[in-house]
């Protein structure tokens, strides 16, 4: 007994001796050499070498602890449905956990601005944002399962739609509210319409295209869009034609964003348990069986962009109101790639992960600032470990369950 | 005589291969009727055109719905052929693996339903009822199936057998007069088999539902069937009672070669 305990915990010991030298040999370039340019000489930092050698010994360690451990939960904790459930999810599927929760969340969420800066504000205005636009991406990506790599031009079609409504017409917050809603619906379903026909990996790349050539022509065309020096001078939402300094403004700003994050969670909820939302899914799940169901596959791939892109317009006008200035510079690939690691990361198809993974997500860089040079770094790491833990996401998303109470006659 | 489906000189090509050569079949309401011939045969292809997966080369189908007037359905959307009132199931089981089995019926009943996205958010008294149901109907479905102990449960953690009753399941949630079975004895016990036997002869006797039916087990066909056609390189053969195929000297040939030494 004790002899196979012995050879289990010795082939640990190597495995982690070979984790640790790796991590030494590549994170060489960047930890031990340093280049000091004011001097020119080569420091070779030696120290920092052993440092990582300890340190990923140590964590290759807890690695195999945490992923051993995860096997044996798993087996142990299937309920009587076959299904396993987090706390997060009996949070939001039991209601006696999840009004007093709900409540908690409130309340924090409302005191919130008033006891932190401006700047924290400002950047859990972002992150509520980034909710929305993962709730309205994940009607596409999550429920109906059509991988869409360009989710930035219907955010940039809303934020361009109040910034040129703005600037030609005068045109108000709250007019230019549901019209880029609209506008990024309308792009929404022309570009469903010549990709019906595709799937998977064809329709990324199309829907990637669309949103480069979405940037590509507000950065070229200068009598439409300004061009890359973009519109400025956009103005903040008003309220009743009050004055706002800069503090209460991002306050207004920040409690708008709430009040969206509820009507899109409410909005969503409702149609994830609805007809329409239960042939997205079908869709997802298996495109023939689901004609075979008499789904008209044509109009339930327009109904996902077109609800899907909605969103992206509602934030893409509030975005533009917030930073009072629009470029191109702002829709790049990566904003699109980022609100994509929101959904997959948080979990697809579930309202809960997906609030979570775009919290995280963007606040995370922000409180990663103390490390500075290594901000990006550590983010990327906390990415990779999740996706090994955890691929379905944060939480997965749960089905709703039915009961019956029959009388057998 | 009035047929439920019929099939006119129907063609499919793929490319140079011609998979189905002009195929003639009456299916007629109140029968089972099966479709037999070795693999490779054209079976699934024939299914697929019915049900609009593929569009036929040449040819004609047309349906009849009881007590409806005769329709033309050739190269029809998927979808479309099922709400006509054609449903079918897959030789490989196509369930909706990450749904619940519930859900899964559910979805049958969106041809019949009409909540649309507005309905869906307001959650308005129509939207309701509709919904009230649309889950009292599924579950009906899954009682009659044998299916209810297993509601709740995500549609892959089901047995295999239990599968593929929940595609039957599924299908008839779309209210069809004609179901096609593609294959639904495949990989099932005997006990199984002896089960979706009793099962089919309820659609048709109880549920008043037309059924045709590609299948490989012979003792199921030919204790089922009101009618059997063969098929063979996407030629019809022959077709008969069950008493007259099995004594057809081509269907015979078809199945176990020709006789060299003879």
């Amino acid at each position: 007994m004790s002899n196979l305990y012995n050879t289990k915990y010795m082939e640990g010991m190597k495995q982690s001796v070979v984790v640790s030298l790796w991590f030494m040999f590549l994170t060489f370039p960047i930890m031990v050499i340093r280049v000091n340019t004011i001097e020119n000489i080569i420091e070779w930092r030696w120290m920092n070498m052993i440092y990582v050698g300890a340190g990923s010994f140590i964590l290759s360690f807890i690695w195999r602890y945490l992923s051993g451990k995860d096997i044996s939960k798993r087996k142990e904790s299937i309920d009587a449905r076959g299904e396993r459930r987090s706390i997060l999810q009996r949070l939001v599927s039991e209601k006696k956990l999840s009004l007093p929760a709900l409540a908690i969340v409130f309340g924090i969420a409302i005191i919130f601005p008033f006891v932190s800066s401006t700047y924290q504000t400002n950047i859990m205005t972002t992150a509520l944002m980034y909710v929305v636009l993962g709730l309205g991406l994940n009607i596409v990506v999550g429920q109906a399962g059509l991988l869409n790599l360009g989710y930035v031009a219907f955010y940039a079609a809303g934020a361009y739609t109040y910034a040129l409504l703005y600037h030609h017409f005068g045109v108000g917050f709250w007019v230019a509210l549901p019209l880029g809603a609209l506008a990024a619906t309308i792009l929404g379903v022309l570009l469903a319409l010549p990709i019906l026909r595709l799937q998977g990996d064809y329709l990324a790349i199309v829907t990637l295209g669309f949103g480069e050539i979405t940037r590509l022509v507000l950065e070229n065309w200068n009598e439409f869009s300004f061009g890359p020096s973009g519109i400025s001078g956009i103005p903040r939402p008003g309220l009743f034609g009050m004055e706002m300094g800069m503090h209460d403004a991002t306050v207004y700003l920040y409690f708008l964003m709430i009040m969206l994050c509820i009507i899109t969670i409410f909005v969503v909820n409702r149609l994830q348990d609805s007809r329409i939302g239960r042939a997205l899914l079908a869709l997802r799940e298996d495109e023939i069986a689901c004609q075979a169901m008499g789904i008209d596959k044509t109009r339930v791939k327009l109904t996902a962009f077109a609800l899907g892109s909605t969103w992206a317009g509602l934030v893409g006008v509030i975005f533009a109101a917030k930073t009072t200035f629009v470029n191109p510079a702002s829709f790049t690939f990566l904003e699109s790639a980022m609100i994509l690691s929101i959904v997959v990361l948080g979990g697809t198809g579930s309202i809960i992960g997906i609030i979570i993974g775009a919290l995280l997500l963007i606040l995370l860089p922000e409180y990663l600032r103390a490390f500075s040079d290594y901000r990006m770094l550590l983010f990327g790491l906390i990415m990779v470990i999740m996706m090994i833990f955890r691929p379905q996401g944060i939480v997965t998303g749960v089905r709703r369950t039915y009961e019956f109470h029959t009388e057998e006659k | 005589m009035n047929t439920i489906l019929e099939a006119r000189k129907l063609s499919m090509n793929f490319g140079g291969l011609r998979a189905l050569d002009r195929v003639d079949i009456d299916v007629l309401p109140g029968q089972i009727t099966a479709l037999i011939g070795p693999n490779g045969a054209g079976k699934t292809t024939f299914f697929n055109c019915i049900t609009g997966i593929y569009s036929p080369t040449e040819g004609d189908i047309f349906i009849t719905p009881p007590g409806g007037r005769q329709k033309r359905i050739t190269g029809f959307n998927i979808h479309r052929v099922t709400e006509s009132g054609v449903a079918r199931t897959f030789q490989n089981i196509r369930i909706f693996p990450d749904m619940t089995v519930l859900e899964n019926v559910m979805i049958g009943r969106h041809c019949r339903t009409n909540t649309g996205v507005l309905g869906a958010i307001l959650r308005d008294k129509g939207t309701m009822e509709e919904e009230k149901a649309i889950v009292a109907r599924s579950y009906e479905i899954l009682k009659k199936i044998g299916l209810t102990e297993h509601v709740n449960l995500l549609a892959r953690n089901l047995p295999y057998g239990a599968q593929r009753r929940l595609e039957i399941a599924r299908a008839l949630a779309t209210d069809p007069f004609l179901l096609l079975l593609d294959e639904p004895a495949a990989g099932m016990s005997s006990q199984e088999t002896k089960d979706l036997e009793a099962l089919i002869i309820s659609i048709r006797d109880e549920w008043e539902i037309s059924v045709f039916l590609i299948e490989h087990d012979m003792r199921l066909v030919m204790g089922l069937s009101d009618s059997v056609y063969v098929m063979d390189y996407g030629e019809m053969i022959a077709r008969g009672t069950p008493q007259e195929i099995r004594q057809n000297p081509e269907v015979i040939t078809a199945y176990l070669g020709e006789d060299v030494s003879a």
